[in-house]
Order: structure tokens, then C-alpha cells, then sequence
């Protein structure tokens, strides 16, 4: 079995458009969440979304490339190219040594309603042009940032809702341990535009504290009342040690523990012992004790019974032990399909520069909450061992842990 | 050909298929200046018909060989007001 280091990661997100910016928006617990008024004149319930500029790649890439592109591509192209400068890794390696990309998405709302319109007022698919087929597809991102970095590994994209990015790493990290690539670009994105989020608000699942935008993602508190759609994307690049050292490449962490599961219930209530059965699966994959985890970053979204459940989940493992928790989608809202790669992200920029980031406006805690050794604010601590969960609709869990790079 | 649908017709070309003007000239292929592919054909068709009001047909390029040809089969089928 080969082990599996990390060897580049890069972020563009609402909290900062490069690791840099998120570092410090992380080790400051600033949020990045506005009101938009245009969300409520288009009917949404709630107005409040993380805001993430759509990036001008004009000069960076060449009018053919960016026509097949939805936002969430150039999101992920921007958060890749970051990414694979930090792993030095370049076009031409990456065209003659064999590299895949397993990236989570599991949208692409804003070309199919922005075309079938078109279609609809001039009664002819020839005057959609040729970019919006490309656009359309949930392996959007894949068949883009395939094509634009010359893979010519495994390549598909991982659809599993708001554990998506989460198990596109998963999946690497099985790929990679067995021998199967040497190296896998992995990620997450999410679109951020205007259709991208009306039937997630549909069901009533957003904050609706809209004169407090930056107060409304409040994981784990007591008063909290919905989550904060949110987008961007964000790239870990995952390779075995072997190629890591043969390359001379810089290792910033191990991946050590995958774990899965599948609640077999409700398409949207969660359960406890689902993911526990993930956290249990991931200890075991990783060989440890609940108390060897120094920090946990929480999938925990806002909502009344997302929290309640993880926390209870958390506590029957790790209630002796009481790791640091915290839920950064309290300053990040929640990024859905990119969220388990971003948060492996803002982890390991955590572990990197010694710190625990706030769960911000956790004021009081609930009965469950109470339980846990939530960071309320940024504690500066060197640690080891960070354990990631992500959960998503359908019951789909994933979980996985991280150690500090050592020989 | 009016000057300024020819003016019209390459500025959609240096800002939407990125060649610089002096690149453009009457006599020279479309499909080598331009880096045509087949992809590249449908968004041209669309080009057409948002500026000029007028589908080229797909087996009409087959006799558009240069800018000069594209000049005359828009000075010939363009719709909409330049």
C-alpha cells in the first residue's frame, strides 16, 4: 500500500482568492457573507449568500477555453492552477507523467436555464453556439481542467451533494494507497450564481437573519436557523510518497483516513449513526484512537438538525477526548459541493501555520453543542492529526484525516 | 461593401476570435486566420445572426472561402441595420 501525501492545495473562496487571503481571513474569523437584495426582487426566501466574484480569465486562457467554461470551472481553474505552482508541478510534466483529476460538483444551473432560454426565443439549437454544451454537464469542471492542464489519468467527476469534494479526495486517496495513479489532482466546486441555489432555498433551508449577514452562518449555536449558500472552489493535490520524493516536491500532510457511509433513510434528514459509522470507518483506515485527533472541522451547516445530530455523532466518539471543534462554514457559509475540499483546505492552512479558526457567533451553546469543545475563538496551537467530515442529501457521509507531514 | 459593415464585421472578429486587425485582410482565408474549427462555425453562425440578423446556412461556408466572400454574403443576407 502506498502512502499518500498532500503536495499543493489552493482556494478561491469568499473568505480570499488565494491561500494568502484565506489564511488570514481564517486566522482572523472574518466572514464572508453578504445580503444580496437582488436574491429577494427574484424570489428567493433568503437573500444571504457567501459573495465569490466571477474571475476575468481573459489573458490567462484563450477564448476557445473559456467559452466551455461555467463559473465553477473558472473557479476551480484558478484554485488548481494555485494548486499545482504550490506542488510544482507544470503542463509539460503533467502532459508525459500520467496525473488524474477527480474533482466533486453537482451543478451547472446558470448555462442550462441561460440556454434552453435562448432556444425557447429563437426556436433553433444551432444558436446556442458551441460553449453551452460544454458548460451544461456536472463533469463541467472535469472535461475543462482536463483539457487546460493536458491530464491523461483517471478522470471523472465525483456528484454526492455537500460531501462531493470530500469524496473526490476519498477516492484519490483509494486510487493513489492502491497503486492504481501515482498522482490525482482532487477537488470541489460550487456555483454561486443566482440559479444556482432556488430549489436548495425552496425548502426552507436558509438563515433568514438578512440584517445580520455576518452573523447568520452560526454552526452549533443555540439560536442558529438555517445555513448560508456559498461557492468557489478549491484543489488538493494528492500523490504517492514515492513520486512526492522522487520529485523532490515540498509534502505538506498525509491523508491517513477515509471514511464512508450511506444513512439509508431520509433524502434529507441526517441520522447520528451514519456518520458515525463514517468517523468509526475513517479511525479505523487511519489506525488511531479517537484521541490521537487533535482538531475537527465540523461538516455542521446552521441548521437545527444537521448540528444536532454531528455533534451527537461526535460526542459518542470523541466525548473523553474533546478535540478542538469548529465549523468554518460559520465565516465561509456553506460551500456545498466544493465544501469537503475546501475544508481540507482551510484545515491544513490551520495545521501549516499553527492556529484553530473560530467557530464564529457561537454565543450559546444547545444540549448537544455543550458537549463539544467548540473554538469560539482562534487558538494558537500547533497540532498533528485533523479529521474532516462532510455529509450531504441522500445520506451520503465522508470523512477524513489528515496528519502533519513526518517521515 | 459599405466601409463600415466591413469595419463592423472584423471588429467582431478581433474582439471575439482574438486576431489582431492587421491579420485581417480581404484575400485572406477565414478558416487559417481566424483558427477555425468546427466548434469555432457554430459560434460564427451565432455571431451572424446577433449582429446581422441572418443564419449562414452550414453548406454556404463551403463557398466562404476568404474575409472578402464573408463581406459579400453579409453585404448580401444581412437583416438588421449596421
Amino acid at each position: 500500500m502506498n502512502r499518500v501525501v498532500i503536495t499543493g492545495i489552493g482556494i478561491y473562496s469568499c473568505i480570499g482568492k488565494n491561500l494568502i487571503e484565506v489564511k488570514n481571513s481564517l486566522y482572523t474569523g472574518r466572514s464572508g457573507i453578504v445580503m444580496l437584495p437582488e436574491r429577494k426582487a427574484f424570489g428567493y426566501q433568503s437573500g444571504l449568500t457567501g459573495m465569490v466574484e466571477r474571475p476575468n480569465l481573459k489573458g490567462l486562457l484563450d477564448r476557445r477555453a473559456r467559452m466551455m467554461m461555467p463559473e465553477q470551472a473558472e473557479f476551480a481553474y484558478l484554485a488548481t492552477r494555485e494548486a499545482l505552482d504550490m506542488a510544482g508541478l507544470d503542463n509539460d510534466y503533467l502532459e508525459h507523467e500520467e496525473t488524474g483529476l477527480l474533482y466533486g460538483n453537482d451543478s451547472s444551473a446558470k448555462p442550462v436555464i441561460e440556454g434552453i432560454d435562448i432556444v425557447r426565443e429563437k426556436k433553433d439549437t444551432m444558436l446556442l453556439g458551441s460553449g453551452y454544451v460544454f458548460q451544461t454537464m456536472n463533469s463541467a469542471v472535469n472535461m475543462n481542467l482536463a483539457t487546460i492542464f493536458k491530464i491523461h489519468g483517471v478522470n471523472f467527476t465525483v456528484s454526492a451533494a455537500c460531501a462531493s469534494g470530500s469524496h473526490a479526495i476519498g477516492v484519490g486517496y483509494v486510487f493513489i494507497k492502491n497503486g492504481m495513479q501515482e498522482r490525482i489532482i482532487c477537488g470541489g466546486a460550487q456555483e454561486v450564481n443566482i440559479y444556482s441555489m432556488s430549489y436548495f432555498d425552496s425548502i426552507a433551508a436558509f438563515s433568514q437573519r438578512e440584517n445580520e449577514p455576518t452573523k447568520a452562518s452560526r454552526p452549533f449555536d443555540r439560536d442558529r436557523e438555517g445555513l448560508v449558500p456559498s461557492g468557489g472552489a478549491a484543489t488538493v493535490v494528492l500523490e504517492s510518497l514515492t513520486s512526492a520524493q522522487k520529485r523532490g516536491a515540498n509534502i505538506l500532510g498525509e491523508v491517513i483516513g477515509y471514511g464512508f457511509s450511506s444513512n439509508g433513510s431520509h433524502i434529507s434528514n441526517p441520522t447520528v449513526e451514519g456518520p458515525l459509522r463514517s468517523l468509526k470507518k475513517a479511525l479505523t483506515d487511519a489506525n488511531l484512537k479517537p484521541g490521537a485527533i487533535d482538531y475537527i472541522n465540523a461538516h455542521a451547516t446552521s441548521t437545527k438538525a444537521g448540528d444536532t445530530s454531528e455533534a451527537k455523532a461526535i460526542d459518542a466518539l470523541f466525548g473523553e477526548s474533546r478535540p478542538y471543534v469548529s465549523s468554518t462554514k460559520s465565516m465561509t457559509g456553506h460551500e456545498c459541493w466544493m465544501a469537503g475540499s475546501s475544508e481540507i483546505v482551510y484545515s491544513m492552512l490551520m495545521m501549516q501555520n499553527n492556529f484553530i479558526a473560530p467557530n464564529i457567533n457561537f454565543e450559546n451553546a444547545d444540549e448537544d453543542s455543550a458537549k463539544l469543545n467548540i473554538a469560539t475563538e482562534t487558538i494558537d496551537k500547533e497540532f498533528e492529526i485533523f479529521l474532516s467530515n462532510s455529509f450531504g442529501f441522500g445520506g451520503t457521509n465522508s470523512t477524513l484525516i489528515v496528519r502533519k507531514w513526518r517521515e | 461593401m459599405e466601409r463600415e459593415i466591413i469595419e463592423k464585421i472584423n471588429n467582431i472578429f478581433v474582439e471575439e476570435f482574438e486576431v489582431n486587425a492587421e491579420q485581417i485582410s480581404p484575400d485572406a482565408s477565414l478558416k487559417e486566420t481566424l483558427d477555425l474549427d468546427s466548434l469555432d462555425y457554430i459560434d460564427l453562425v451565432v455571431l451572424t445572426e446577433v449582429n446581422f440578423g441572418c443564419k449562414v446556412k452550414p453548406e454556404d461556408f463551403n463557398n466562404i472561402k476568404t474575409f472578402q466572400d464573408f463581406y459579400q454574403y453579409i453585404g448580401a443576407h444581412a437583416k438588421a441595420k449596421v
